[in-house]
């Protein structure tokens, strides 16, 4: 049976898996996630966020310390990380444990 | 060497070609392959182990390269596993936070092999197949049981908790395969899976009327990749490239010339890309210079670096940014032209010299394959 998409919610508790690598790339001066065959650069807020995804913080949780650092509604934080978070489980960069 | 004055000089004839660090490369550790597929991507003239570069020379050589910037490094060949010094290069790359990728056959590999790589901090592994039936596995590599030791293979690199993707190169003798090439992938836990179609270079080149697939089967197939990656998001990523024979604009080759990409042949000598040789270039030798001084001042590698070099319908053309005139190898190997429009462009005036060679090439029944040795030309 094929495997499914695996879905973001405000309890899943997002992690990178050993292979793939938030790096700082001292020649660039910028952080570089490493991937099977792929580079990315993610932009500051996406760091931030990246450095949480540690299989601890829930999304919620992650969107509390960036309204906090950011000064700005929870609410809208939200819907952001867990957008965010959609987009890099799509790409197979991270994973979602349960709440 | 004094890189800031070159680069200067190089900036007052042409403000666009100053480079970047390059972000990967493709280390060819060596020709030598248990397989013979028609569609090697190695050169016409293969190189014997005597050849190729120490273990004390590959290492610097991923020194340097760490020290340029490159973030990922690709093992290949030939088939890498075949050095037996494999384990000590993962380390050194490990050791510089460098990501390593294991481009392999698989048919010589063993359970113990692939843990101990694992232990050594290779982060990735591609495993290529040739076909999903074991009579057309064994015909592409010309290889008896091929089949049957690569699932197994891919099996073994999951267990010792590596990232599997699995590399089917794609030609009339397997397009038909492609709903079950992704079932299986799915079956053996991959990762990605990279359906790309032959590449017509070098031995391939030679393979071409054996290979090339008609447009229908492609079409077919790209429908087919449409449906399931769409389907398989979030569970398996899928790369797709199509031949350039049947494109309307021609692939975006490398990222551009000299832009991203580093590659070390066996022997030492450093090209913009694997094909690369097949251009009248003088390639320096890792042997004998430092290779910050090959990527940023050679003449090979400022060759086709920004858009200076380019005559019409690039020049001009919007799409420049975006496919950088295409790909130099080919554009040569079908006009005699290295500073041509690549001709898989529909905006190329030799566009029509790559509809004549597929209907050539698909229009009769396909030849008996050209297998390869070392020694042979």
């Amino acid at each position: 049976m094929t495997p499914e998409r695996p879905l973001a919610t405000a309890e899943s508790k997002p992690y990178l898996p050993k292979h793939v690598r938030l790096q700082f790339d001292g020649t660039r001066e910028r952080f570089a996630v490493l991937a099977p065959e792929r580079v990315y650069w993610p932009d500051d807020t996406a760091v931030e966020i990246l450095k949480l995804c540690d299989g601890e913080h829930t999304i919620s949780s992650i969107a509390a310390r960036l309204a906090q650092d950011y000064a700005a509604p929870v609410e809208t934080i939200q819907a952001d990380v867990l957008e965010f978070i959609q987009s890099w489980t799509d790409l197979r960069l991270l994973r979602l444990s349960k709440g | 060497m004094d890189r800031s004055a070159s680069v200067e000089t190089i900036e007052r004839v042409s403000p666009a070609v100053r480079a970047g660090p390059p972000l990967g490369m493709l280390a060819e550790l060596t020709h030598r392959c248990p397989l013979q597929c028609p569609y090697c991507s190695n050169p016409i003239q293969l190189l014997k182990a005597a050849d190729e570069l120490d273990t004390g020379t590959w290492l610097s050589a991923f020194s340097q390269a760490a020290d340029l910037g490159v973030l990922q490094v690709h093992l290949s060949g030939g088939e890498p596993t075949l050095r037996q010094d494999l384990e000590e290069l993962v380390s050194g790359l490990a050791s510089r936070g460098v990501y390593t990728n294991l481009i392999t056959a698989g048919v010589t590999l063993t359970p113990d092999r692939i843990k101990r790589l694992a232990d050594c901090g290779l982060d990735h592994v591609q495993l290529s197949l040739q076909a999903l039936d074991p009579e057309t596995s064994d015909k592409i590599g010309n290889y008896k049981q091929s089949l049957g030791k690569k699932l197994s293979v891919a099996g073994w690199v999951r267990e010792a908790g590596l990232p599997l993707t699995i590399n089917a190169p794609t030609h009339r003798h397997n397009i038909g395969q492609t709903p079950a090439l992704i079932e299986l992938a799915l079956e053996l836990g991959a990762d990605r899976l990279e359906i790309a179609h032959v590449q017509y270079y070098g031995w391939a080149a030679r393979n071409r009327a054996a290979l090339l697939p008609d447009y229908e089967s492609v079409l077919e197939e790209a429908a087919i990749v449409g449906e399931a990656r769409e389907r398989l998001k979030g569970v398996l990523n899928i790369d797709y490239v199509t031949p350039d024979y049947y494109a309307q604009f021609p692939k975006p080759c490398m990222g551009g010339w000299a832009k991203d990409v580093i590659t070390i042949k066996p022997e030492g000598k450093v090209l913009p890309c694997h094909a690369a040789e097949s251009l009248p270039l003088p390639f320096d030798n890792v042997k004998e210079k430092p290779l910050s001084a090959i990527w940023y001042d050679s003449e090979a590698f400022n060759r086709f670096r920004g858009y200076q070099w380019m005559k019409e319908p690039c020049r001009s053309c919007p799409r420049k940014e975006i496919d950088f005139g295409g790909c130099r190898c080919q554009a040569f190997a079908l006009t005699g032209d290295a500073e041509a429009t690549d001709p898989a462009c529909s905006l190329s005036p030799d566009h029509h010299l790559m509809a004549e060679v597929a209907g050539a090439a698909t229009a009769a029944e396909p030849p008996p394959f050209i297998y390869r040795r070392i020694g042979q030309v």
